[in-house]
């Protein structure tokens, strides 16, 4: 088995055991806060005996690790449960919302992170430039206020003021994709606006630190044109740095956008986990949890594969 | 967000007071200043929401919020509903009448209601609905008033007959309850809690729990001259900053709580009114009369005298609030008392009382947190401050908002609360200040006002019941432990072409959340 399978297989399965954990420390969590969902839903006008019923009704009466070990055992046959509140099922429940997180999420990638590697590339390749300056002031900037405030800036000027895109980000599973990019446009520049400074600032330092080994100083001696020596020689050698710091806000950009979601009132995850964690709505935090930590521990375990495909020195090992 | 009501109480106020400010009084438009005479049909109207849950289901147990109120009365008509003067008229039922000691009540369906699958709506279905709040089993938040009711019999197809334990005069207003839509039996005397077809104007298109409702008109409803929209959509928009900028942007019609900071800029977009209602709202410190030092009468009084309540509406409430006066009954309400004087501060006479009660000073707790309502911890440190004067040394606690309701309301003898009022004096009184309430926050316990309580129930006379309900509220004020510093009103704005009649109903927000069947597009 070569390394890098062996590596696949030790992360893989570190990455499940780990979602285990995260399970049931969301579990010690919801139960940890006051009050459960009988006491929620019906709050200023629970009596004993509705409170009973409700409990009664939901299997609220159980005891905590009987209901977890129901709950595992729902979820390790592909069961997630039903939504106690609502009564409908988790899976679908969550389907729409996580393929609007996920589009939303993917649309400001796309964007971002393309953008963020070129600015870094180009910032490095005219360091101490105008540009450069330029280019670091506007991206810390925009990193530095708070994305609501960033949200609502936006929907002044865009919105209110110029009129070109509508302040509600309303989509739903009959919007066409052109509508949907249209309508969905100032939430995602809102998170590109929010991210790209960190992958930019990251590329930027990763090259300029290749920049000043022997190697490079040896093939600008030999003459070759600064991109040429950026993106041919430099680059490679910067990836790892670079990829993980891209996965990372990869990662951000599916769990963290519960605000930008708020502001735009757009109907992703976030929402939903908030809804549920105020009702105490186990199943459906547990479920929304536990994906938000898939997607990083995916994330982060892609991250290090292509880091180390990218470095022949770690692909083939001594 | 959580959501807090009370059975047959008002739709949940939290977050109303969200952030205030000053607003010069030349907004407050009168009421119906802006109405226009001839309603009109078509057109789509969009409303923002501040509230509606994920969690929320078309369950009518589990409604608990402002957007499956507003939905759930559109498509689904209830036996009565509470007119714009307040008082209980038909809506489903026709006609409804009591035997002599109001103990038995007798309602008369429509001939042409209805349903939205093209049947009639009979009595069985309408006991079905009812029975499904009932019984041990019931989770619904009006389980403790339906508890009065011994028997429910059909009498023909077109009549439903209640049996009462004991007389009730107001028994018809419970009726307007939003839990209490009427649904279809399925066969065997239960509903399908989650079915959709109702007798209402409108039939649901789209059901996204906390994210959209979208409502097409039914071309075939049964009631004259209601249900003027085409189509309805309502949006959950729980940002006020997002719910503010979707109606200037005319992404919306009509949004709820807008922010009170801010109305003042969003009254000069053009194209945009703003709308007050008054309502039965208020806010309440109540003190629990069976606690010292709160079992003192004295010091109750000291206490209702230490408060500046003008002071805490203007900074509290930014103006969008009237003065209260120790008693919850407010002045839309049937049997307003408006011969009582109005209690003001005067810490003078806050120190008189508290020599009465043969003190120098006084320590107390307040437990106060912006669960209780949105505003409560600014209003209680406000309170605090204007007692000192009079040797009232009030220390504010801040409780943790989640759980408060169990943990602290009703528990700790100085706290802060809200109501979201009743129809009538006898369904505030029953479930806030009898001895036997299960919610008697003041832990109250007069015998001439239990005495009174029971007497008005059943009395059809009305002379007789005003009376009493006057005394009742004398009482209360002079010598209960609810100290009510103001009553709020409920704040919307809206796009100019949304029309209303003259005369709204005022005990909840937007015509009591009827408006998507009382209002129309000019």
């Amino acid at each position: 088995m070569s390394r890098l399978q062996k590596l696949v297989i030790g992360r893989v399965s570190l990455g499940i055991l780990t979602l285990f954990v995260v399970s049931a420390l969301m579990f010690v969590g919801i139960e940890l806060l006051p009050g459960d969902l009988a006491q929620q839903i019906l709050g200023q006008s629970a009596t004993e005996s509705t409170l009973a019923a409700f409990r009664a009704e939901l299997g609220l009466d159980q005891p905590a690790h009987l209901r977890y070990l129901d709950w595992l055992g729902g979820v390790l046959r592909g069961d997630f449960g039903t939504s106690l509140a609502s009564g409908r099922e988790v899976s679908e429940l969550l389907g729409p919302r996580l393929a609007n997180t996920m589009f939303l999420a993917t649309y400001a990638a796309v964007i971002a992170a393309p953008l963020a590697v070129i600015l870094g590339l180009l910032a490095a390749l005219w360091r101490n430039t105008l540009f450069d300056r330029g280019v670091n002031l506007t991206a810390l900037s925009a990193i530095s206020m708070p994305e609501f405030f960033v949200g609502y800036v936006l929907i002044l000027f865009l919105s209110i003021k110029a009129g070109v895109f509508p302040t509600l980000a309303r989509i739903d599973s009959a919007t066409g994709l052109w509508d949907a990019l249209y309508r969905s446009f100032l939430p995602a520049l809102t998170l590109i606006l929010v991210v790209v400074a960190h992958m930019m600032r990251m590329t930027r330092a990763a090259i300029i630190n290749v920049l000043a080994s022997p190697y490079i100083e040896m093939a600008r001696l030999k003459g070759v044109p600064r991109w040429r020596i950026i993106v041919q020689h430099a680059l490679p050698n910067a990836l790892a740095p670079i990829i993980n710091v891209v996965a990372l806000n990869l990662a951000y950009l599916v769990v963290g956008v519960v605000v930008v979601e708020v502001v735009f009132s757009y109907p992703g995850l976030g929402q939903l986990l908030v809804d549920a964690v105020s009702s105490r709505d186990f199943p459906v935090v547990q479920a929304v949890g536990l994906f938000f930590a898939a997607v990083y521990i995916t994330l982060n375990v892609l991250a290090d594969i292509i880091s180390i495909m990218s470095n022949p020195r770690l692909r083939h090992g001594r | 967000m959580t959501n807090f009501t009370k059975p047959n109480g008002g739709p949940n106020r939290r977050g109303f007071l969200a952030g205030t400010a000053a607003v010069g009084a030349g907004l407050l438009l009168p009421r119906g200043a802006f109405a226009q005479a001839q309603p009109k049909k078509g057109g789509t109207l969009r409303v923002g929401f501040t509230q509606g849950s994920t969690s929320d289901s078309l369950d009518p147990a589990t409604f608990n919020n402002d957007f499956m109120f507003a939905s759930g009365y559109a498509v689904f008509n209830t036996l009565t509903e509470i007119a714009p003067d307040g008082t209980a008229q038909p809506d489903l039922a026709e006609s409804f009448e009591a035997s002599s000691d109001a103990a038995t009540w007798t309602f008369r369906l429509r001939d042409n209601a209805q349903f939205s699958d093209g049947k009639t709506a009979k009595a069985n279905d309408v006991i079905a609905s009812i029975r499904h709040h009932m019984g041990p089993e019931s989770k619904s938040g009006i389980k403790p008033l339906l508890e009065q009711i011994t028997d429910i019999r059909a009498d023909g197809d077109k009549v439903v007959v209640f049996e009462l334990a004991a007389g009730n005069a107001d028994f018809p207003f419970i009726f307007n309850d939003y839990h209490l839509g009427i649904r279809q039996d399925t066969g065997d005397g239960t509903i399908d809690p989650n079915s959709r077809i109702g007798t209402g104007g409108y039939v649901i298109d789209v059901f996204e729990p906390g994210v959209r409702v979208e409502l097409t008109r039914r071309d075939d409803y049964w009631k004259e001259g209601r249900a003027h929209f085409d189509k309805v959509v309502i949006l959950k928009v729980g940002d006020p900053a997002a719910r503010m900028n979707a109606l200037m942007t005319g992404e919306v019609d009509l949004i709820d709580r807008p922010d009170l900071k801010t109305i003042n800029l969003l009254g000069r977009a053009p194209n945009v009114k703003i709308h007050t209602q008054d309502g039965t709202l208020h806010y309440i410190m109540p003190m629990q009369t069976n606690t010292a030092p709160f079992d003192d009468m004295n010091v109750r009084m000291a206490l209702k005298y230490g408060i500046n309540r003008e002071d805490m509406i203007e900074k509290v409430l930014r103006g969008y609030g009237t003065v209260g006066n120790d008693q919850p009954i407010s002045r839309s309400m049937p049997y307003y008392n408006d011969d009582l004087e109005q209690i003001t501060y005067d810490p003078e006479r806050a120190k008189y009382h508290l020599k009465q009660a043969g003190l120098e000073s006084l320590d107390v707790t307040l437990s106060t947190s912006d669960a209780a309502f949105s505003g409560a911890v600014d209003a209680s440190v406000l309170f605090a401050e204007s007692a000192r004067p009079a040797g009232l040394n009030i220390d504010v606690k801040r409780e943790p908002d989640d759980g408060y309701w169990s943990n602290v309301w009703l528990q700790k003898p100085f706290c802060c609360s809200y109501w979201g009022g009743r129809p009538t004096p006898d369904l505030m009184f029953s479930t806030g200040y009898a001895a036997d309430a299960e919610w008697n926050e003041t832990k109250w316990d007069n015998e001439r006002f239990n005495e009174l309580l029971l007497q008005a129930r059943p009395e059809l006379d009305q002379t007789r019941r005003a009376e009493m309900y006057g005394e009742m509220q004398k009482i209360v004020k002079e010598q209960g432990g609810a100290l009510i510093p103001a009553f709020g009103q409920y704040v919307s704005a809206m796009n100019e072409s949304v029309q209303m009649p003259e005369e709204v109903s005022e005990m909840w927000d937007l015509d009591s959340q009827r408006f998507i069947e009382r209002w129309w597009m000019a």
